[in-house]
């Protein structure tokens, strides 16, 4: 089935656009193209065009007009989707029934079935589901004329609080006095270069999303290591989409990488 | 008890006094009506979303009649000095927003314009979620007479409709429902303040 063409918003150029379909010798019918949301909303229009009795739809006529608008859509290159396409041959299959006879072998009592009545039926429901459309619409108009307070920043609203270079600062000398009893001599061992000590560590933020940094400052072995770390954590968040973050006041300091959005 | 209370009980209803306290004898209000007033107001001033009377009366240890007292006096406050707010019933909870007729002047001043409205197919197809949720595809197709896969997206796009789960019928079909955003976007208080869909029966005819 093909997808129906109405457009979301009011604003597709052809909208505006109106065309002509002369509905008979002397008058003619306006339409502006793409108002419809569907074939029954066309034929109701129609219908009321016509005048005509919901109940006694003058189905010849309605369905010569319909297909004419159909005609029209096409001929203006504007893509006629399937159910407007349904709707004609329903139309032209209802339309033909009528023509047909009456079995006059048929008991007088047992009225025929009316070919229209489904349709009707049809067009009714739907009438209601139009109505109540119009509703909402007034509904969501009068709502926009009503506003509300902007947002108030809350621990919820706004869980993360921007950590300062102060407060890595205490967590740094947090861990070096930790770390002042347990080094008690330095091994000459492999020197981390601080370009190193920044690819691991955005490799971490990267691949964790969010990094504890008095973790990442535990993992270090030496004095010389975690002075490295700390310049590495102060460099990667003034280069790089990295933010500190405190998940409440004075909790831990937490590394995140800044996704699209989130950024301030 | 505070004794605010207490003083007050005694100046008021001196004698009947022992009376009321055995009659209510839970969670009876240490905070007087002008104070629950103010803070009720305080609250649904903060809060995100429209605030319910439970959510009000659990967050303040209150009876909710008592919170509901206080939201009414709220309301008849505002409207009887003409305030520039309103206290209003929204998705069954209380919000404060501007008055309608004052939207020109805080349009003008927000800089906004009324938001892009939704097309004609969106609101058909709104209007018959609302009305027959939980409601499939084909049962939507069924009335409007027209693919409305397009409209359904836009709905869920704007969260104005949700997904009920799928219809224990052949091809399992997904079942969709307004969702609280509806009510909120449309100024209901619930479902049932939607005029009945027969209503529109006379009006269309």
């Amino acid at each position: 089935m093909q997808e129906e063409q109405q457009p979301e918003q009011f604003t597709f150029d052809f909208h505006k656009e109106t065309a002509e379909i002369s509905a008979g010798p002397s008058d003619e019918l306006k339409l502006k193209l793409g108002e419809f949301a569907g074939p029954l909303d066309l034929l109701l229009f129609l219908i009321r065009q016509e005048q005509a009795n919901i109940f006694d739809i003058p189905i010849a006529k309605i369905t010569d007009e319909y297909v004419k608008y159909i005609r029209l859509m096409k001929s203006l290159d504007i893509a006629v989707a399937a159910d407007f396409l349904v709707m004609a041959a329903t139309l032209i299959e209802i339309k033909s029934k009528m023509l047909l006879p009456r079995d006059p072998s048929a008991p007088d009592e047992e009225e025929m079935d009316d070919p229209r009545k489904e349709l009707v039926d049809r067009l009714l429901e739907y009438e209601k589901f139009k109505a109540a459309a119009g509703m909402l619409h007034e509904k969501t108009t009068v709502e926009q004329a009503v506003f509300q307070r902007g947002k108030i920043e809350s621990d919820d609203s706004n869980a993360e609080i921007n950590a300062s270079v102060f407060d890595i600062i205490t967590v740094f000398q947090k861990i070096l006095l930790r770390h002042r009893d347990e080094i008690k001599m330095e091994i000459a061992r492999e020197e981390i270069s601080l370009s190193d000590m920044i690819k691991t560590l955005k490799r971490r933020i990267f691949e964790e999303t969010e990094l504890n940094i008095l973790a990442f400052f535990e993992e270090m072995h030496s004095k010389r290591e975690l002075v490295t770390a700390f310049i590495a954590v102060l460099e990667i968040v003034r280069t790089e989409s990295v933010k500190l973050i405190q998940k409440k006041t004075f909790g831990e300091i937490i590394l995140k990488a800044v996704t699209n959005g989130t950024g301030n | 008890m505070e004794p605010e209370t207490e003083i007050e009980t005694e100046v008021e209803t001196e004698e009947v006094e022992t009376e009321i306290e055995e009659a209510v004898p839970e969670r009876q209000s240490a905070r007087g009506m002008a104070e629950l007033v103010a803070i009720v107001e305080a609250l649904i001033f903060v809060a995100d979303e429209p605030i319910t009377t439970k959510l009000l009366a659990e967050v303040l240890s209150e009876d909710r009649d008592a919170v509901d007292a206080a939201v009414g006096e709220l309301q008849k406050e505002y409207e009887g000095r003409e305030s520039g707010l309103q206290i209003r019933e929204i998705a069954g909870g209380w919000q404060i927003a501007t008055r309608t007729e004052l939207h020109e002047e805080v349009r003008k001043f927000l800089k906004t314009r009324p938001s892009a409205k939704l097309s004609l197919a969106s609101l058909e197809t709104l209007a018959v979620i609302a009305y027959k949720q939980p409601v499939t595809v084909p049962e939507i197709l069924e009335i409007r007479g027209v693919q409305s896969a397009s409209a359904i997206k836009t709905l869920l796009e704007k969260r104005l409709i949700v997904t009920k789960g799928h219809k224990e019928t052949v091809g399992r079909p997904m079942q969709y429902g307004t969702s609280k955003e509806f009510l909120i976007q449309f100024g209901l208080k619930d479902l049932t303040e939607l005029p009945s869909i027969e209503d529109f029966e006379d009006l269309a005819n």
